[in-house]
């Protein structure tokens, strides 16, 4: 398969890649791993004009707790945050996210700022975003702004990002002591999108009452799901067996999937509920109970 | 018609220039423009990783990739594997175990697990299937593919042992 024709340009700092967006309009889209954009090149479904390649801007490759966040850069790739020994220990549920994403060789060339811009509910960070409350920052050529995970998605393939923004950077907040999280994703097989997957992000106090609970739902809507009745529910209460059933029900109406060759809807409710009762668990596990 | 570009790359320790219009993707420059079909063209979708080349020490499917984003950097190929007329252990291991019926896999298996190696030399049976879960096999089962990589590794981890025990011997 033979993309549409266009014009390539390299740019070297980030200014230079936003003043090439400005030059180009809505005909220039910005390729940074270039996992999902030019595969959707090659099937003519996306056929920019223009396409700026950011892979030679240094700096954006970062992965650092920094004051009450933790920061990644826009060219980390998923195989980065796959071995990063950081996200590991202390933030399992990112982990847990990036190694189920595709396969070894998209992961080495996949980013996550992309798989967030990309704006697809069935890609899995925004989940996993959603349920740890991250921030995004988009720079543009009035220099960054800040942007809520639960507003940055407005509807499929569609952002908050502006056509002369650049994703730059993910700010996830450090997470306080006794919290845990779990990504439990179905695929029919290694690398493809998931069927259902649930993001839960715990924390609780020292007598072990919820304080604040994250949850975040992948490829079960037109946006990427934050279950927000179920994440009210929690909090303030003990994660016991009664409660985390009440909250895996309440996420499962919060869904909205449609059928398709992954399964019918009510099966795929089903999941959710299933999912996100065992998310919360490990969540809870890792959490210290 | 977009404007050609020049890529300018090392390919398998060779520096190696060609015009490349940008929606070129890589494997077609492989193959064509640099005329190395030891790389194959799978499902052309990002999935079967027949396509799998290294670059810059990482491995990635080339059918995912134009050839304009190579520029500057350095490729290796299944091509390149062979070392001064020697097979790499790991293709010694593909034949010695059958980790190969039809072949079409091989190229990009081979790459898998060249890159698994470089960075574990010694793999976990489960860590070899994980190294592998971007590249399909239709025809082994990948039980052979996984005894090939084992026998690589065990390979090159006597090799790397070998001199150590004669200075000790001495």
């Amino acid at each position: 398969m033979i993309p549409a024709s266009f014009e390539y340009l390299r740019a070297k700092t980030i200014p230079e890649a936003i003043a090439m967006l400005q030059q180009h309009g809505d005909d220039a889209k910005i390729l940074s791993g270039g996992q999902s954009l030019i595969p959707m090149m090659k099937l003519r479904i996306a056929r920019p004009g223009w396409l700026i390649d950011i892979n030679s801007v240094s700096g954006l490759d970062y992965i650092k707790e920094d004051g009450e966040f933790l920061k990644i850069g826009g060219l980390v790739r998923e195989a980065e945050i796959d071995a990063s020994e950081l996200i590991r220990s202390k933030y399992p549920i990112m982990h847990d996210t990036a190694s189920v994403i595709a396969d070894p060789q998209v992961r080495n060339l996949a980013t996550m700022g992309g798989n967030l811009a990309h704006g697809d509910p069935a890609n899995d960070h925004p989940a996993t975003m959603m349920a740890l409350g991250a921030r995004v920052v988009a720079t543009g050529p009035k220099g960054e702004r800040i942007i809520p995970i639960e507003e940055f998605f407005l509807s499929i393939f569609s952002t908050a990002l502006g056509q002369d923004e650049i994703l730059t950077e993910i700010r996830i907040p450090v997470p306080p002591a006794r919290s845990g999280g779990a990504y439990l994703k179905l695929e029919r097989k290694v690398g493809d999108f998931a069927t259902v997957a649930v993001a839960a992000q715990v924390s609780l106090d020292a007598q072990g009452v919820c304080q604040r609970a994250g949850i975040g739902l992948t490829n079960v809507g037109p946006t990427p799901v934050k279950a927000r009745k179920a994440e009210n529910f929690l909090r303030g209460k003990k994660l016991d067996e009664g409660n985390i059933k009440q909250a895996a029900q309440l996420a499962s109406d919060e869904s909205a999937p449609s059928a398709d060759l992954r399964g019918p809807l009510e099966y795929k409710k089903g999941l959710v509920k299933e999912l996100t009762k065992r998310a919360l668990y490990l969540a809870l596990e890792r959490a210290g109970k | 018609m977009a404007k050609k570009q020049i890529v300018h790359l090392k390919v398998n320790g060779r520096e190696r220039e060609a015009l490349a219009e940008p929606r070129l993707l890589l494997v077609h420059f492989i193959r064509d423009v640099l005329g190395l079909t030891g790389t194959h063209v799978g499902c052309d979708t990002s999935n079967c990783g027949a396509c799998t080349v290294i670059l810059d020490g990482k491995t990635l499917k080339s059918c995912t990739m134009f050839a304009v984003q190579a520029h500057g950097r350095e490729l290796l190929t299944v091509e390149g594997l062979i070392k001064d007329g020697q097979w790499h252990p790991l293709q010694e291991g593909f034949k010695q175990e059958h980790g190969l019926q039809c072949g079409f896999c091989t190229p990009g298996m081979l790459m898998s697990t060249y890159a698994l190696l470089q960075r574990n030399p010694e793999p976990t049976e489960e860590e070899i299937r994980w190294g592998i879960s971007g590249n399909l096999c239709r025809c082994t089962g990948y039980q052979n593919i996984v005894k090939a990589v084992q026998y690589a590794a065990a390979k090159m981890g006597q090799a790397k042992e070998q001199p150590v025990e004669e200075g000790v011997a001495k």
